[in-house]
């Protein structure tokens, strides 16, 4: 029986759960945890990023057969890193969202990318947020809010 | 378990629903996964819409169909238009607050059920439903009014309360007071409101002691949306729910021939698989199954029926009907004489592809259906549309369909669809389920990426063809303009509504409305008719009329020799808003000077247009840097007339987020078919503007008095144009096709 640590809570798979299920759909449909969200099902649009060990990843292309034992998992409802806070702050502060369904994995991978980079230039953003796409292009505004959020950690 | 065999499709009449249905023999797959303890659910459903409204439980003051106050001083907006990123769940209750006096943090937002004797929209009759970018345009009387009205009761009250006359009384920042020193919160005084007559009527605020409106609001559901709380149809979860994922043809109108139940066999989490008019549904206890399920299914498709044309052969026919007349849209003096005699004579033909809407949230719709009730879960956008043709499909009363409206993770228009399509589809599932003795059970629909990209409803394609002639001075003296392409609203319940004499609205509009003066203007239309699905894209018609009409008037401003802003403020007299708002972009954008140059080896220039959809007039100047072929936009200035201003920052984020959905379709967009096939599948072959592409953008407001216009569409269609006449600045080349290309 597999076991994962999700938002710290742990997590047993059952031995009936197919190897091949994506990550994102264990998320989404056995746990619930809907705040991560599918948008291509291959790795090209971003919506569904989470963490894992740390790593910003598409969860919709890591099969659970994939995932070590004891694999650490944060989603968007568990993460709660200061650079995190940050950038849901920025976000909150600068009206980033429309219609909202990539900001989870926007907002995913700006807090991984501050956690790595404390000063992201413009073009740190473009390499960490160009895999994110968002279809109202928000884009204008969510380089502003990193840049917000980078300030505020200062 | 049946023995294995493809089913033939035209079975005698009297096959029994069981042998369509394949029932799951073995245990059901219950709960995949043994769980610690969990607080992911309460977190994952705590907030966002949907919620049905219309229950006034004690203690709550509830004087319209548009707000309630509680005891506890929440003001609680119903919002008749579906949130789809466009901010209106932010703008309507601006209104309410405005004119109640509401403090915005008492402020809460719930969507409208459908009903549309209450919640029509007001510039589409009797229907209610979201789109043309009408939200606001025809909610802002409507809504100030219901805030009024609740204004008016809680000072009664509190009049009555404290024997003083009502216009002594003051409300500010949710509070009722006096200058006696009495005051009270709106939530103290709902149950006495509650007891007064409602007024009618009643004077509503003058624009200078405004206090929301025009005024910085943050929009109500930014929180959700970035703490990952916001509920989309994607996220409902609902007792003992199974999702489908359906099988479609592969081509437009393709029928079904047989499909073999036992293929999916033994695939762990599949319940049942049933016929449904659009193909194969597959039903299962999880997406993941539900989805491996469809690709084992074996299932044949009618080869003799089905769509088999090719976009490259449906082009070439395109242009040679542009080569013909047209049904006239607007026919002023005698465009053909006046080009005949002009000084100097230009033509050009354009092309635009299908588009795609591709939303972030794939279509999907959650459904329940009983004896005698459908509840629908879904991006709502056309209330009256779903639940008519719901209603018509299962044999219940339209009042008997009840839709929840969640937030849309996008929509572009493509949850506006006359046909209903992916909702019927929804229910039809839940309809056979019935049929094959399964009711009840509540299903959730999910289309994948490839499903949505290749489901159709395309923004059409078209083909432009364009003749204009000059004077020896310069002046456009004749323009004559033809378009091929399919109409949207034919066969739809639109129909009688926005087509007139044969012509699509949708077709010609931003053509047939050429701001310009010009003495002989001819619009000419061909609507062909092609099985390939299509639907109004944001922005409609001006998705393709802005580009062909604004680089063409480019192009004659070149041929003419004048300066492209002075071209067409020479031709703006009687348009003083057009006008102004060019003027705005040109000056913020430094027009008359000189642009800073590039790198070695690049070229840089500005390109601009402007043009007027849903009554909203935009202008952008586009700032481009041209290496070889490749280009990028550099920098956007907007000027945008809205009328009032109700949430500027709101109407700087769908003017960003315009600019940048236009020039996804400008750099990327194109949906090809061939031999029948949608060539396109997901991100990879129909690629969406990223963040590294996105521009700086400018946004100013040309200051007005008039009654707001919406925001939603009018920044997208102005930015291809202004693009590609930078392009043309830089490089000489006009580029007539889109997606752009300099190759």
């Amino acid at each position: 029986m597999p076991i994962l640590f999700v938002n710290k809570e742990r997590v047993d798979v059952a031995a009936s759960v197919p190897g091949d299920t994506p990550l994102l759909w264990i998320l989404r449909d056995n746990l619930n945890l809907t705040g991560t969200k599918y948008g291509c099902g291959m790795a090209l649009c971003g919506a569904c990023t989470v963490y894992v060990d740390g790593q910003p990843t598409r969860s919709c292309v890591t099969p659970l057969s994939s995932l070590k034992p004891g694999v650490e998992i944060t989603t968007i409802e568990g993460v709660g890193t200061k650079e995190a806070k940050a950038v849901q702050a920025a976000w909150e502060k600068l009206d980033v969202p429309q219609c909202g369904y990539c900001q989870s994995g926007q907002v995913m991978a700006a807090a991984a990318l501050l956690a790595k980079k404390k000063r992201p230039t413009d073009a740190d953003i473009d390499e960490a947020m160009t895999g994110i796409a968002c279809r109202c292009a928000t884009y204008v505004r969510i380089r502003a809010a990193i840049k917000e959020a980078a300030k505020a950690l200062a | 378990m049946n023995p294995m065999r493809m089913r033939p499709r035209n079975e005698a009449p009297g096959d029994t629903m069981s042998r369509r249905v394949f029932l799951k023999t073995t245990a059901a797959a219950g709960a995949g996964l043994t769980l610690g303890l969990y607080l992911g659910d309460a977190l994952a459903q705590a907030s966002g819409p949907g919620k049905t409204v219309g229950s006034a439980t004690a203690g709550t003051f509830e004087p319209n169909a548009f707000l309630r106050i509680g005891n506890d001083n929440t003001v609680t907006v119903v919002v008749k238009h579906l949130e789809m990123g466009q901010g209106v769940y932010t703008g309507l209750p601006t209104l309410i607050a405005e004119e109640l006096d509401a403090a915005w943090s008492q402020v809460r937002v719930e969507g409208a059920p459908a009903d549309a004797s209450r919640y029509n929209n007001l510039l589409w009759g009797p229907a209610q439903g979201t789109g043309g970018s009408t939200a606001m345009a025809n909610s802002f009387e409507q809504y100030r009014q219901a805030g009024a009205a609740a204004r008016a009761m809680l000072v009664a009250a509190a009049a009555e309360q404290w024997k003083v006359p009502a216009d002594s009384i003051q409300v500010k920042n949710g509070v009722v007071f006096h200058a006696n020193g009495r005051k009270a919160s709106l939530g103290e005084l709902a149950d006495a409101a509650a007891k007064q007559p409602v007024p009618t009527g009643v004077k509503l605020k003058d624009t200078k002691d405004f206090v929301y409106i025009g005024k910085h609001v943050p929009r109500t559901d930014s929180k959700a949306k970035s703490n990952g709380t916001a509920r989309f149809t994607q996220d409902v979860k609902l007792p003992d729910m199974l999702t489908a994922v359906v099988a479609h043809a592969p081509r437009f109108g393709q029928r079904l021939q047989a499909f073999d139940t036992n293929s999916v066999a033994g695939i762990p989490g599949v319940r049942y698989v049933v016929e449904v008019p659009t193909g194969v549904a597959i039903i299962a206890t999880t997406f993941w199954a539900a989805k491996k399920g469809r690709d084992a299914l074996k299932v044949e498709w009618d080869e003799a029926s089905g769509f088999r044309g090719s976009s490259d052969t449906m082009l070439a026919d395109y242009r040679k009907l542009a080569a013909t007349p047209g049904k006239a849209a607007r026919n002023d003096g005698d465009a053909a004489k006046a080009i005949d005699g002009a000084a100097k004579k230009l033509e050009a033909v354009f092309e635009f592809p299908y588009l795609a809407h591709a939303a972030m949230e794939p279509m999907n719709c959650v459904v329940k259906l009983t004896a005698d009730a459908c509840e629908i879960w879904n991006g709502e956008q056309f209330q009256t549309g779903d639940q008519m043709a719901i209603a018509k499909y299962t044999g219940l009363k339209p009042e008997q369909v009840r839709l929840n409206m969640l937030f849309a993770g996008g929509s572009f228009g493509r949850r506006a669809n006359p046909a209903s399509d992916y909702v019927l589809e929804a229910v039809s599932i839940a309809v056979a389920l019935t049929r094959a003795g399964k009711p009840g059970i509540p299903v959730k629909l999910v289309w994948t990426r490839e499903d949505d990209m290749k489901g159709g409803y395309y923004r059409p394609m078209y083909v432009h063809a364009l003749k204009a002639g000059l004077d020896a001075s310069g002046n456009v003296v004749g323009w004559h303009h033809r378009i091929v392409g399919q109409s949207i609203v034919a066969g739809t319940a639109f129909e009688s509504m926005m087509a007139k004499d044969g012509i699509d609205v949708t077709s010609v509009e931003g053509a047939s409305t050429l701001p310009y003066a010009i003495p002989n203007l001819a619009v000419e239309l061909h609507s062909p008719k092609l099985p390939v699905p299509v639907l109004w894209w944001r922005s409609v018609g001006s998705t393709h009329t802005a580009y062909s009409t604004e680089t063409f008037v480019d192009e004659l401003a070149a041929a003419a020799g004048k300066d492209p802003v002075a071209f067409r403020r020479a031709m703006l007299a009687k348009h003083p808003r057009h006008l102004a708002a060019l003027e705005l972009a040109a000056q913020k954008a430094d027009w008359s000077k000189p642009l800073a140059p590039g790198k070695a080896g690049e070229k840089r220039a500005r390109g601009v247009a402007v043009h007027e959809s849903f009554g909203t007039v935009v202008a952008q100047v586009a700032e481009v840097t041209v290496k070889d072929n490749t280009f990028r936009v550099d920098r956007v200035v907007c000027a945008v007339d809205c009328g009032i201003a109700v949430n500027p920052d709101i109407i700087r984020a769908q003017m960003e987020g315009g600019i940048g959905f236009g020039l996804s379709a400008a750099l990327y967009g194109k949906v090809t078919l061939k031999d029948g096939l949608v060539e396109q599948s997901n991100f990879h072959d129909y690629p969406l503007l990223r963040i590294s592409e996105m521009p700086a953008i400018d946004v100013h407001i040309v200051p007005s008095t008039e009654k707001p216009s919406g925001v939603g569409e009018p920044g997208v269609p102005v930015i291809a144009p202004a693009v590609a006449n930078a392009l043309a600045a830089a490089t000489g080349k006009r580029v007539r096709a889109l997606p752009l290309s300099l190759a």
